[in-house]
């Protein structure tokens, strides 16, 4: 009977393992689970209701004639903005790309060194990199805006994705992940006369590629919803999410509109992760904090 | 590691004065010149957006600066104004640390239980449920449909919801009643808070060798619970202390949502935070040593309680 059941739920067999427990935490696990996931079932039945049904008293859960109308708005009202639609697209494709490649290459670049050398001051820059990860953006944000003005990046691209690039999560990731590569692979390198660059560009570097996809998985979702900050005032410099955060505020005759937004801005993220998981997965197991 | 060899061998050096440690430092960072170079991309910004920010905010939190005049000197008074004549303060107080020991824990154990949960099933389910934890919280700014389920007229679908049972007769104005605004900015907290410790634990839990679960039911371990303290939690230590660090640091400092929810400046400042404090004072009233200040105790809690968290972790097993 119970071997039957634990085929159903996919569960492998375990040592010490009693049934009903077992039973009781996936009950857990179901209700927290849908608690987590209808709103999102939610925003997406809403992106495909028709205008009537988002008005219906009482709200309905589910979509009863699903339409595409809310879709086709979407792009009418973009047409008509001064700035067109491909320009906000632009602007957060820039910005999300060029801050995501590039914290992967600086922040590997950083961890190299980190992980497989000692030289004076490789304790203490790390120990800030640890240090910061212990704070939040929002205690520097002032100091920022003051750091911008003297630069003069204020309302520029360069002033969101230049500090991206050194994000000290992907710093302490990249570097637990380079400590697995085997010395040995290294020293054979440098006996064949390769330099430190080129053992870093042809040897570690493709050795961590799930690492790569793990810094993606944290770094462009952050990119990719960012509206410009205090940074950013022009409106051709704006990015989608705000663009689309503006329609979304334009109220009840918009709703369906800002559900279709809604929809959009979530399933890039989520289908980005879900390409990437396993790798994903395999390289968050190395991320341990230094005891 | 390779820079020594050539140091020890030079062999019996009668003539050789006593080799300083300014040059044995020089010749090392000689030699490490590339390390340094890899890395100056990387720490340049880092240092240029993070370490000096922070440092002139230390600095700034003894000044009075309002970005006008030039800064002037007024050792603690920010700090003694911060506890001694601001009542909002000590309200954002008071709710920051609530959801530091709500959420913090809270969120913690979820992503703990649940991965530990997840990882019993099979391969196939387990990748799906992965995903339906961890999507809010890559999902960007979605939280918005919260809006929409607590919105205080009739269509928002608490409201519609508890109408129907008969529970309330009139919609309730959820975001603007200060007895329920913090409570549900505390909801969506959660809701958003299965993030990178998550992933880290779910990730964690796959790589405990099965050979010490054997192991230990030789030597008398009986249950899952068992199993659980003895082995699976002192095996993820790296990662429970990981995660320990990410969800303090993102307990502390909760802000969009409650700007995103309850509206800024919040019912009577019901859900206000130090971080909304802090924006309050840097990018409205412009006060940047008093905002400096806010930063400052709000640095010094998060450094304070993680320090302390890491050391409770280290007890885990024992």
């Amino acid at each position: 009977m119970t071997s039957k059941v634990r085929a159903v739920f996919g569960m492998p067999k375990r040592l010490n393992r009693s049934f009903t427990v077992s039973l009781m935490l996936f009950a857990l696990l179901g209700v927290f689970g849908s608690f987590m996931v209808l709103p999102l079932i939610y925003a997406v039945n809403n992106a495909f209701k028709p205008l009537d049904e988002l008005f219906i008293f009482p709200p309905r859960f589910w979509v009863n004639n699903p339409t595409t109308e809310n879709f086709a708005d979407l792009i009418n009202l973009m047409g008509n903005s001064w700035v067109p639609l491909s320009r906000y697209i632009a602007n957060t494709l820039l910005i999300t790309i060029l801050g995501t490649a590039g914290h992967i290459l600086f922040a590997s670049a950083a961890a190299y060194p980190l992980a497989k050398y000692r030289f004076p001051g490789s304790k203490v820059l790390f120990t800030i990199v640890i240090l910061s990860l212990m704070f939040s953006p929002h205690v520097t944000a002032i100091p920022n805006y003051m750091v911008m003005s003297w630069l003069g990046w204020i309302n520029t691209h360069a002033s969101i994705i230049v500090p991206s690039l050194a994000f000290s999560l992907g710093l302490f990731l990249m570097k637990q992940f380079m400590e697995q590569i085997p010395d040995a692979l290294l020293e054979a390198a440098k006996i064949d006369g390769a330099n430190e660059y080129r053992i870093f560009w042809s040897i570690v570097m493709p050795n961590v590629k799930p690492a790569w996809l793990t810094l993606m998985i944290l770094q462009f979702p952050a990119l990719w919803g960012t509206d410009g900050g205090s940074f950013i005032y022009s409106e051709n410099l704006k990015t989608l999410h705000y663009a689309l955060s503006q329609i979304v505020q334009g109220g009840i005759a918009r709703a369906g509109v800002g559900a279709a937004v809604a929809l959009l801005l979530m399933i890039v993220p989520i289908t980005l992760f879900i390409i990437s998981q396993s790798s994903v997965m395999q390289t968050m197991a190395t991320s341990g904090m230094k005891e | 590691m390779q820079v020594k060899t050539t140091k020890t061998s030079a062999a019996p050096a009668i003539h050789a004065r006593p080799v300083s440690w300014w040059s044995l430092l020089k010749r090392d960072l000689y030699l490490s010149r590339h390390y340094y170079i890899l890395m100056a991309p990387f720490m340049l910004i880092f240092f240029m957006f993070t370490v000096i920010p922070v440092a002139i905010s230390l600095g700034l939190s003894f000044f009075h600066f309002n970005m006008l005049e030039l800064p002037r000197f007024v050792g603690w008074q920010n700090y003694s104004r911060l506890f001694l004549n601001d009542d909002v303060f000590l309200i954002a107080l008071k709710n920051t640390l609530l959801f530091a020991v709500i959420t913090g824990p809270l969120s913690y154990i979820a992503c703990f239980l649940f991965a530990w949960i997840i990882n019993e099933l099979s391969p196939k389910i387990r990748a799906v449920m992965t995903l339906v934890f961890y999507a809010p919280s890559i999902s960007g700014n979605v939280f918005f449909i919260w809006l929409i389920i607590f919105s205080g007229d009739s269509y928002g679908y608490m409201n519609g919801f508890l109408m129907r049972l008969g529970v309330v007769l009139e919609p309730i104005q959820w975001l603007a009643d200060e007895k329920y605004v913090l409570a549900i900015v505390i909801i969506v907290q959660l809701w958003l808070s299965l993030g990178t410790s998550f992933l880290a634990f779910i990730a964690g839990l796959q790589t405990i060798d099965r050979s010490l679960v054997e192991a230990g039911t030789v030597d008398g371990i009986k249950n899952r619970w068992q199993e659980l303290w003895y082995i699976t939690l002192p095996s993820m230590r790296p990662q429970l202390m990981f995660g320990a660090v990410m969800q303090i640091t993102a307990s502390f400092a909760v802000a969009e949502i409650s700007i995103a929810l309850a509206g800024f400046p919040s019912v009577n400042y019901a859900a206000h935070t130090v971080v909304t404090h802090l924006m309050d004072f840097g990018t409205i009233r412009f006060e940047m040593g008093y905002a400096s200040a806010i930063a400052t105790v709000l640095f010094a809690l998060m450094l304070g309680t993680n320090v302390f968290t890491q050391k409770m972790l280290r007890k885990i097993g024992e």
